[in-house]
């Protein structure tokens, strides 16, 4: 039982603007006259198309399978036909387009077969279960739509400690967690204990903010329904980012996820509401993850949620909630502190988004950024962080790029959460500067392996160009032989003498040549000192995050799964 | 039509640069009332030229650095600074100290280190030390608390004085003056008398520090106390300061009460709480994070005591916070908080 929360440090609070949407109900948005599905909705490589253009479809049926491991398939979120497969713009903050499946529905809405799985969900074995839900093509419904079925995997012992289902749902604006909870509290809770028997988890904490009470009271009534203690609702203080992973993690349980590790790794699976709920459907009614709630709210005449098919066009909804209140000047896909800002309104839903934001321009809530004063070491972002980094350094040696610097401050640990930009007095759009930063350090990298495969391919070419001199000069060198032992013999008194093999010691010789050159790489000769740093550090960091992902590998078990599906 | 596309956050607190400088000048206001009863207008007359020389040559610097003048003009730092000069110079010195001042603070110890956010010294400071050096005498020639004088000083008064001198004022300088309390009490003891001897010999002290300064210092702490609630500030540099001054005047009375005046000596007279709260605090020298802001507080009353018994200055307030703007930055590097996921 939870005796305790732990506060971690940082944190803002932040005007909620909740109200704006919950308490209309929560209703189903109407169906487009076209359904824009993007190949890549998830963490991991993008689904692949199995159907035709110009094929029917039915509700539910697959139309792209996943693709590898870490990957998710997608499916028809109703019946009709395959009208294009083909690019179109996606909601990505680089307003780029992406491969695409348009669906043009029929109107009949026509389900597939669909097959149940559970009288009793814990008579499945729980590897079984992970594949009824990756090929459900469930993902992390809370933001950043990581393939379910992989979180749902216990690891070597066989268990977790802890599963912490996370309706904190910090951010401001965004409630289709709270509705969803207030609605569906008994899926949900079915959700959980079906995650809580993949994971054979030992305690589960439902961690709610406490701004949401009536959600909080309906999950408490649905779990007392069952007597099982080991499962518990808790509410948590309101405050900004209370539901960002790892803060959550420490909050519930005082723990800490270590740097370039999974929580996994400390026994502990979170989970998003929303994806409880998915699993439930997915196990009980054989439901593939076709559609989710969506806050549709800001600067609209009737914010509100909505149940949204996947590929609806986001400017239907907002048509749907009554229109912009003024002219729109930016829309959000997430919520003010870390969604994305997209270039136009007509981009589909896709399974991770949560909220649909509308800043008009004659908005009060939101103001544009015009002019950054100079940082003046107020302190503020450091008090503000909430994983304990020390922003304005981060700022500073982002701007200066002096990445190595910028990674001695911890640049990684920046979970992009905005506190430190949203109580800047200057304005510094200093989370820009952490994503510039990142960036740049990966292109770097990038480039520094293509260097060294081009310098491998250079030494490869070197050696054979070695080799083939060798060999020449051997074959000339045997020649002569020949022809001087002709002579030899010829003189008659011939000794056998016995050579190792030429060929061969040459080849050596040039293989050695090479390997000696290997030892001192020229392009890398003339690097500075920083830069010689700089490559170290990016090394040590990449073997620390291989280590980390390595951890985190399938177990025999869930690569059987996935070659099932 | 491509829409408005920002870097996520999309939120921001209502705050400004502006609006925390202007909180520092509100929060001096009360203290600078209680100045104007006890001695006059003459700080009037500061704070006017000081306001009037720092946004002339903050504006000029502006416009020969080609930077924009509106949003740096306006975001109140040359203000504080102003402000903080005018303060720490006697009321009764004559223009051109504060303009002289006021200008190298701008200038030289603001402008010329990069401008906002980049000076590594506090500028008020950086020119209260050139004046100290380069005018001894007008810069420790203080006035004298009403109740000792016949003669409030008006606006027209302190006009006269700081444009003229005292005596087309009507005034006899040795009336309207005399040395501050840190001053006195540091050449009688020179003079191997006790501290209660000297409390008693003259009627510049008061109850806790020097008559009159010690209710301007408590509206400054008042003040101060405000800007913490206030989130200006936080409480880390004053009370590390404070304390550290406190415990070593404390230890010190107690070894030898003759010697060493009483900790609420050190607290009420001279700068220490216009230091604690307003001038260490200025956030662009200071140390940053929250233990380093510890250590440099503590610093900073260290050497205030250590300056004041046994430097050759009387008051210890801008030479303290000048060696501690040195080490902020080591500091700051050895202060660094543990981010999560590395305990
Ligand atoms: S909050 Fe802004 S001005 Fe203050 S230290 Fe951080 S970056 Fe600098
Ligand atoms: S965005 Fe990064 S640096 Fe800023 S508060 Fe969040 S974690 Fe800290």
């Amino acid at each position: 039982m939870i005796k305790n929360l732990f506060k971690f440090p940082g944190g803002v609070h932040v005007s909620q603007f909740k109200d704006l949407s919950i308490h209309e109900k929560v209703e189903p948005a109407k169906l487009p006259s076209k359904l824009v599905l993007p190949l890549h909705q998830h963490i991991g490589a993008a689904a692949e198309p199995c159907v035709e253009i110009g094929e029917l479809v039915l509700k539910g049926q697959k139309i792209a399978s996943a693709n590898g491991y870490v990957s998710a398939p997608i499916h028809a979120p109703t019946s009709g036909t395959i009208e294009d497969i083909g690019d179109y713009p996606i909601a990505h903050p680089s307003g780029m387009s992406a491969p695409c499946i348009v669906i043009k529905p029929d109107g009949d809405d026509k389900w597939i077969e669909l097959e149940s799985h559970a009288s009793d969900y814990s008579s499945i074995d729980p590897s079984h279960l992970r594949n009824i839900i990756r090929r459900a093509g469930i993902v992390g419904l809370g933001g950043a739509g990581f393939p379910t079925y992989i979180k749902h995997n216990p690891g070597p012992d066989g268990s977790v400690d802890t599963l912490i289902i996370n309706g904190s749902e910090c951010e401001p604006y965004i409630t289709c967690d709270d509705s969803l909870m207030r609605d569906r509290p008994d899926e949900i809770v079915c959700g959980i204990r079906i995650i809580k028997h993949a994971l054979n988890a030992k305690h589960v904490v439902v961690a709610i903010e406490d701004n949401k009470p009536e959600a909080f009271q309906a999950i408490k009534k649905a779990l007392a329904d069952f007597d099982d203690e080991s499962i518990e609702a808790v509410q948590i203080p309101t405050i900004y980012p209370a539901g960002s992973e790892k803060q959550l993690i420490y909050t519930v349980t005082g723990k800490e996820v270590p740097q370039n590790s999974l929580p996994i790794n400390i026994s502990i699976v979170c989970q998003n509401i929303g994806t409880t709920a998915a699993v439930y459907r997915a196990i009980n009614h054989g439901e593939p993850l076709i559609s989710r709630y969506v806050t549709v709210t800001g600067d609209i005449h009737q914010p509100k949620n909505l149940e949204v098919l996947f590929g609806t066009p986001i400017n239907e909804l907002v048509d749907q909630c009554g229109g912009v209140k003024g002219s729109v000047r930016r829309l959000i896909i997430g919520g003010p502190m870390m969604g994305f800002a997209m270039h136009q309104l007509n981009l589909p839903v896709i399974k991770t988004t949560n909220c649909v934001l509308i800043d008009a321009k004659e908005s009060k809530a939101f103001k544009t950024r015009d002019f950054a004063m100079p940082c003046i070491r107020c302190g503020s972002c450091a008090e503000a962080c909430p994983a304990g980094l020390i922003p304005q350094q981060l700022y500073w040696y982002s701007k200066s790029q002096e990445f190595d610097k910028a990674q001695d401050y911890n640049l990684y640990d920046c979970i992009e959460c905005g506190c430190c930009d949203y109580v800047c007095p200057s304005k510094i759009p200093l989370v820009q500067y952490y994503r510039f930063a990142k960036a740049e350090i990966w292109k770097r990298e990038l480039e520094m392996q293509k260097s060294n495969t081009a310098r491998q391919r250079h030494e490869f070419h070197q050696f054979r160009v070695e080799r083939e001199k060798a060999e020449k000069a051997e074959k000339h060198r045997q020649k002569k032989a020949a022809l001087q032992a002709k002579e030899n013999a010829n003189k008659d008194d011939i000794k056998t003498g016995k050579e190792a093999d030429p060929k061969k010691a040459a080849i050596l010789a040039a293989m050695e040549r090479a390997k000696a050159k290997k030892a001192e790489p020229k392009n890398t000769d003339n690097l500075t000192e920083a830069q010689k740093k700089l490559i170290a550090e990016i090394d040590a960091k990449r073997a620390k995050q291989r280590n980390a992902a390595s951890q985190a590998k399938p177990t025999n078990e869930d690569s059987k799964d996935s070659n099932n599906s | 039509m491509s829409l408005y596309t920002p870097s996520s956050p999309h939120f921001h607190a209502n705050n400004s640069v502006t609006q925390i400088m202007l909180k520092v000048v509100y929060a001096l206001i009360p203290g600078i009332l209680l100045y104007v009863l006890f001695f006059g207008f003459g700080i009037v007359m500061n704070l006017l030229i000081a306001v009037v020389t720092a946004l002339t040559c903050e504006a000029l610097i502006l416009k020969l650095r080609k930077r924009p003048i509106i949003p740096f003009l306006t975001d109140g730092s040359a203000l504080v600074t102003a402000v903080l000069l005018a303060l720490s110079v006697p009321s009764i010195a004559p223009w051109w100290i504060i303009f002289i001042g006021t200008a190298f603070a701008i200038i030289i110890a603001k402008h010329l280190y990069g401008g906002l956010g980049y000076n590594p010294f506090n500028p008020a400071m950086v020119a209260y030390a050139m004046l100290l050096i380069s005018f001894p005498l007008q810069m420790t020639t203080w006035p004298l608390p009403l109740s000792n004088s016949n003669d409030y000083l008006g606006l027209v008064d302190s006009f006269v004085i700081s444009f003229f001198d005292t005596a087309s004022a009507g005034f006899a300088i040795d009336a309207i003056s005399g040395a501050t309390p840190l001053d006195y009490l540091k050449s009688q003891l020179g003079l191997e008398q006790s501290v209660s001897q000297i409390m008693q010999s003259s009627a510049n002290f008061g109850l806790l520090g020097g008559s009159g300064f010690e209710w301007v210092n408590i509206a400054f702490l008042a003040g101060g106390i405000w800007l913490m609630k206030k989130k200006i500030i936080s409480w880390h540099i004053p009370v590390a300061t404070i304390s550290s001054l406190i415990i070593l005047a404390f230890i010190f009375y107690i070894y030898n009460s003759e010697q060493y005046a009483s900790p609420f000596f050190h607290l009420f007279t001279g700068a220490t709480i216009l230091c604690a709260f307003f001038i260490a605090t200025d956030p662009v020298s200071a140390a940053t994070t929250p233990r380093g802001k510890i250590f440099y507080g503590v610093g900073i009353g260290i050497l205030i005591f250590v300056i004041r018994n046994w430097g050759g200055y009387p008051d210890a307030v801008a030479f303290a916070v000048l060696i501690m703007n040195m080490c902020a930055p080591t500091i700051d590097y050895y202060t660094k908080p543990k981010p999560y996921g590395h305990r």
